[in-house]
């Protein structure tokens, strides 16, 4: 999804191409452009590594860092997860990036009635620590680095992680974890939400406090614009929505004291990759400039660190497709080159398959391979930034900046994003668009080959990654052995201790691991929450 | 005399909460002039089956994205039995893989939509296959 509409004309083959984020592309650009939009290199580009940072966050961009690539993994039991972290990382993977299955991510333990039928299905099963550790069994926590896909439960799942770090010998202010851990998204786009809006940002805020002071190497929020976008934003609304969902987790840490100086540094984003290639280049351009710009301006952050837009910059799952599947395998390649062009740190894709399920082994292979081509064989290694100066992507640039900053303005006008996410204004936004760009696709006004356009071929059948009923009976039965084995006053007592903590505006974290420790479950946990804070509803949208 | 509209429950069961697609149909069918009322997201079967009987609605239509549709739905069609709902239209939408549309189709849904079915498709197939025609 997310390409240009393009109106035919017999004179021109193109009349007009406007681009998803409302931006005219002319037939041809030249100095002339760059005069218009005011372009000027040192205050808007900068060397690279330099402020504001547009060409690369580093002065030598890949030719010092490779990127880092971190497939989305995990599946069933935390024993086939295990396996298959192990495959991802003898094949050169750099990271790990745990998925979790549906009942996890919501805080039910599996074998909670409303977990039926989707124990393991769409990650992995985690109901303890019993879990972890079968499930990072032999990694090197110590040289890893784990993104833990998860947000609701998200603090329940760092103090887990820690946990299952010293229970192997590691030292915490060793480990490197990356939870996902942006609530305000996953009410606006994702829906794997339980608590209501206000006491899940300060769930947020007490992890972004204790990692300032326990855990150093680890990134307690990964705000992701990139699911906004999968639920049907535009490319800038992505970036202004990220923006503003990481102003309102800060604006939490910083009214509890502290100085955004000392914390936003280990903010990281993931966003999203996928449609008009020139849009994709200037939104990561214009955004990694505007991030650095407000964090100096509405914070006053001044170490050069700190205001690295950094994260994840991976290929969307919304531009794969289910018809002609193989195509998928050129469009992930495509996205990576968006990406490298990006200048992305880290990257994943989505795999083939993925339209269809989580991907097969066999497709998460091509997945990785397909960045190795990029950064070993075509040349993307050479040279920082191959884009900067171009007349079209340095105006491309500014006027996506421009457009990201309106959509800003937008969201302060309804009174931040808090309330604009309670107030359901932005989720009205998202389903707005997605509604527009879908009617648009059938109209075949936009563009996707073997959809709406080159339809002729065989639609094959993609080898599924299949459900195995037998992951939920063994995961229950593991589960109630540890009920029985554990011991359970000391569960009870850290339960409560959890319970005082959150009801008392205390940071709820060390309380957490308490509990990981001695092995209360991930229900048991969001249970507590549950009692304390009551549960999300929806507001009508439409 | 004006025919009543059609009313269609959208609904999204289990814990999945992947809505663009409930969403966006919705819209469609709202603007095709039907009533539409969507459930939000993480329903259990037993509160979508008491919501089409409050709302006496002609289509429950089910968005699901997590793979689980085979389960959810058996659930539902014994529900639908047991509360003799056999007159409702019932359609299902998502990420539904083309082997699994027959298990569904002798469960009795009548209308399996897989991601990416066109608008009009959806709301002839509505239409077609509903009383209030």
């Amino acid at each position: 999804m997310g390409v240009a509409t393009y109106i035919k004309n017999e004179k021109d083959a193109i009349e007009k191409v406007i681009l998803q984020s409302g931006i005219e592309v002319k037939p041809a650009y030249t100095p002339e452009d760059l005069k218009r939009v005011g372009f000027d290199y040192h205050k808007d580009l900068g060397d690279p590594g330099e402020f504001p940072f547009t060409r690369s966050l580093y002065p030598l961009g890949y030719r010092s860092r490779n990127w880092t690539t971190r497939q989305y993994t995990g599946f069933g039991t935390p024993e086939e997860t295990n396996e298959r972290f192990k495959l991802m990382i003898s094949h050169g993977q750099t990271g790990l990036n745990v998925a979790f299955d549906l009942p996890t991510q919501m805080g039910y333990d599996s074998d909670d009635p409303l977990a039926e039928g989707e124990v393991g299905r769409v990650g992995m099963a985690v109901d303890s620590l019993k879990d972890f550790e079968i499930a990072f069994k032999d990694i090197q926590l110590n040289r890893i680095g784990v993104g833990l896909t998860i947000n609701a439960v998200a603090s329940v799942m760092l103090a887990m992680y820690q946990s299952v770090a010293e229970k192997f010998g590691y030292k915490r202010t060793e480990i490197s974890a990356t939870p996902q851990n942006d609530i305000l998204k996953e009410i606006v786009g994702r829906g794997a939400w339980i608590y209501p809006v206000e006491p899940a940002v300060r769930l947020i805020g007490d992890t972004i406090e204790y990692a300032m002071r326990e855990l150093p190497r680890c990134n307690p929020v990964s705000v992701c614009g990139y699911h906004i976008r999968e639920s049907g934003c535009t490319p800038a609304q992505e970036i202004s929505y990220a923006f503003m969902i990481a102003f309102a987790y800060i604006d939490n840490v910083v009214a509890r004291g502290y100085k955004a100086e000392d914390f936003v540094g280990r903010f990281s984003f993931n966003l999203n990759v996928y449609g008009n290639l020139w849009e994709t280049v200037a939104k990561f351009r214009a955004a990694r400039k505007l991030w650095a710009r407000l964090l100096r301006e509405k914070y006053n952050v001044q170490n050069k660190k700190a205001l690295f837009l950094r994260g994840i910059f991976g290929g969307g799952g919304s531009g794969m497709t289910k018809q002609q599947p193989e195509n998928n395998i050129v469009r992930g390649a495509y996205y990576a080159l968006a990406a490298a062009l990006s200048g992305a740190q880290t990257t994943a894709l989505c795999s083939f398959d993925e339209a269809y399920t989580i991907p097969t082994e066999r497709a998460a292979l091509i997945s990785l391979r397909t960045f190795q081509i990029l950064m070993d064989e075509i040349g993307l290694r050479d040279t920082v930034d191959p884009l900067a100066g171009s007349y079209f992507i340095e105006t491309l640039t500014k006027e996506m900046e421009e457009k990201i900053l309106e959509e800003m303005e937008k969201i302060e006008k309804v009174g931040g994003m808090v309330e604009a996410v309670a107030s359901g204004y932005v989720q009205r936004e998202v389903a707005r668009q997605a509604y527009e760009y879908e009617k648009k696709l059938q109209e075949g006004k936009v563009t996707k080959v073997g959809v709406n356009k080159y339809t002729e071929g065989v639609d094959m059948e993609v080898e599924l990654h299949e459900y195995n009923e037998k992951w939920a009976q063994l995961q229950i039965q593991r589960l109630r052995e540890l009920k029985k084995t554990r011991d359970n006053k000391a569960v009870n007592q850290a339960l409560k201790a959890l319970e005082k903590a959150a009801t008392n505006q205390e940071n709820v974290m060390p309380y957490l691991v308490d509990c990981c420790k001695c092995y209360a479950t991930v229900g048991e946990m969001a249970n507590v929450f549950r009692d304390v804070f009551g549960e999300y509803r929806e507001p009508g949208i439409f | 005399m004006a025919e009543r509209k059609i009313r269609a429950l959208l609904a999204k069961p289990g814990l999945d909460g992947h809505d663009r697609g409930a969403k966006v149909v919705a819209h469609a069918l709202r603007e095709a002039g039907m009533e539409v009322i969507y459930t939000g997201l993480h329903q259990t079967v037993p509160s979508i089956v008491s919501q089409a009987i409050q709302e006496d609605v002609d289509v429950i239509g089910l968005s699901i994205m997590s793979g689980a549709h085979v389960p959810i739905c058996r659930k539902l069609m014994e529900l639908i039995k047991n509360e003799r709902l056999e007159d409702k239209l019932i359609v299902v939408g998502g990420v539904i893989p083309s082997k699994d549309i027959p298990i569904l189709k002798d469960m009795g849904i009548k209308g399996v939509f897989p991601g990416g079915t066109n608008f009009s498709d959806i709301i002839a197939f509505i239409r077609e296959n509903t009383a209030r025609n």
